[in-house]
């Protein structure tokens, strides 16, 4: 028992801090949410645990093998400096076979379940591991639209796992979260400057400035609010969601204009928050729509 | 200025989920226009709520959070003027419209002193609107009783506008503290009897 509770402390110091706990779980609901949203019956639930499963290990995966690559410069950037392998609690070795085993159990339980989602989740995986990290993030401001697409695929995997096929529907909740992004990593770009300065990572604000990411900001929230519409709409929702829906994308891009009109870090922090509140509960009500 | 404590947070998540589910499910069966009217009011509700949640009551400080949160009392009494005496629609929208841009255009363009005035009215107006409506069709028979909630909703939404009027003018009825503290429960306590009273019409 000792032996036993030793380990799950050594498992929760070390490996659990390299899953980004929230961004994986958001990402995890917009896969059940694209799933939920085909109409599936919602006791299948072998399919239901199988998608959550092999869903949660890829992006896990994902994100384990992102932070292993970027270990060099987290130690770097005081936002990431105590994280487990910037601070050697847990050596890169170890961190890239975890991420690994992770990443192929859940590739290979997705491909299991149905080929063409596993196809999907395999290229989230590769597009965010090897095209945005390794390739582009540190070349280009522009990398954050491959981080954005691969951002899309657990939506879109979880749409193909239950409509069986790939639908506009899944193309348009895709796009969505691809737009989506800009607000999320753009205002944290802003409210960390200094550190992705400091770490040489080309950035939106420093490639071009404050003011210009404060308009792609507000350019991004209104084309994902559209966007989300528009997949709402296919999806069927009830017309009171979709009234929900609307207001809260009025808050969105009230919030976007304000932090373009009057700059600060609290509008900017808060248009963060409010971004993710709003990617929370756009899918919740793609989700329920499913029951 | 005071900061937002765990209960004003608690008491702005209820109030974000009742105003959520009004626009959802309590709108159901109505005509489009007090549909869309109601679904505005309650939607600034819903989204100030959430930005105060996030941003702290330092988010009060913005006049267009004055300008927006004009639209609660404004797009609710025109939601029951639609409803229950629409022969009135064409009217009560015109002043809905010079109303809300009178708050706008008065909030960057005079002197706060008649801003303020300008904005009491407009509060003052929408709000004994939709205080005295639901307690005439309640008297007149055509709703159940339990309809005076939404007048008292109504009344709340009266008492905290001009509490907040009063306060952005620099003449504040209550100390700035006592109003900060009671607006979480004030903001609550006008859903709930906004839900229930239609809940029960």
């Amino acid at each position: 028992m000792n032996i036993f509770s030793s380990r799950l402390r050594i498992i929760k110091r070390k490996y659990l801090p390299l899953i980004k706990s929230l961004q994986t779980a958001l990402l995890l609901i917009t896969g059940l949410a694209g799933y939920m949203s085909a109409r599936c019956p919602v006791h299948n639930i072998p399919t239901v645990l199988g998608l959550t499963g092999s869903l949660l290990l890829s992006i896990s995966g994902s994100t384990v093998l992102n932070m292993w690559y970027d270990r060099d410069i987290d130690a770097i950037m005081p936002r990431t400096s105590k994280r487990p392998l910037s601070t050697g609690e847990t050596k890169p070795k170890e961190a890239l076979t975890f991420g690994l085993i992770i990443s192929a159990t859940g590739i290979g339980w997705a491909l299991l379940l149905d080929p063409l989602y596993g196809v999907i989740v395999f290229a989230g995986l590769f597009f965010d591991v090897v095209v945005y990290t390794i390739w582009l993030k540190r070349r280009t401001a522009w990398s954050i639209v491959w981080g954005g697409i691969s951002g899309g695929m657990p939506v879109l995997a979880g749409r193909v796992l239950g409509a069986g096929q790939v639908d506009w529907v899944g193309i348009t909740l895709a796009l969505g979260v691809l737009f989506w992004i800009p607000t999320h990593i753009l205002t944290f770009s802003i409210r960390y400057h200094d550190d992705y300065q400091k770490a040489k990572v080309p950035t939106f604000p420093s490639t071009y400035s404050f003011q210009t990411t404060r308009l792609i900001i507000a350019i991004s929230s209104v084309l994902a609010t559209i966007t989300f519409g528009a997949a709402a709409y296919g999806v069927g929702l009830t017309w009171g969601f979709l009234r929900l829906l609307a207001v809260l994308s009025a808050g969105l891009f009230i919030l976007a204009v304000q932090s373009l009109r009057s700059p600060s870090e609290r509008i900017t922090f808060g248009l963060f928050k409010y971004a993710s509140l709003y990617m929370l509960s756009a899918m919740l009500l793609m989700f329920l729509t499913g029951f | 200025m005071r900061k937002i404590s765990i209960l004003d947070r608690i008491l702005l998540l209820v109030t974000v989920f009742l105003a959520a589910y009004q626009i959802s499910y309590g709108l159901n069966g109505l005509d489009p226009f007090p549909t869309w009217s109601y679904t505005v009011g309650f939607g600034v509700l819903l989204v100030a709520s959430l930005l105060l949640i996030i941003l702290g009551f330092e988010g009060l400080e913005s006049h267009i959070v004055v300008i927006i949160s004009t639209l609660i009392p404004l797009s609710i009494s025109l939601g029951l003027i639609t409803e229950h005496f629409s022969r009135f629609t064409s009217l009560y929208s015109a002043f809905f419209i010079v109303g809300f841009f009178s708050v706008a255009v008065t909030r960057y363009a005079v002197k706060e002193r008649t801003a303020t005035i300008i904005l009491s009215a407009i509060h003052g107006i929408a709000g004994v609107l939709i205080t005295l409506l639901p307690v005439i069709l309640c008297v007149t028979g055509d709703v159940s009783p339990g309809y005076i909630l939404v007048g008292l909703g109504g009344a709340l939404i009266g008492l905290g506008g001009l509490l907040l009027a009063f306060l952005k003018a620099g003449k504040p009825i209550l100390p700035r503290e006592t109003i900060l503290s009671v607006l979480p429960g004030l903001l609550l306590s006008m859903t709930a009897s906004y839900l229930i009273g239609f809940l029960l019409k």
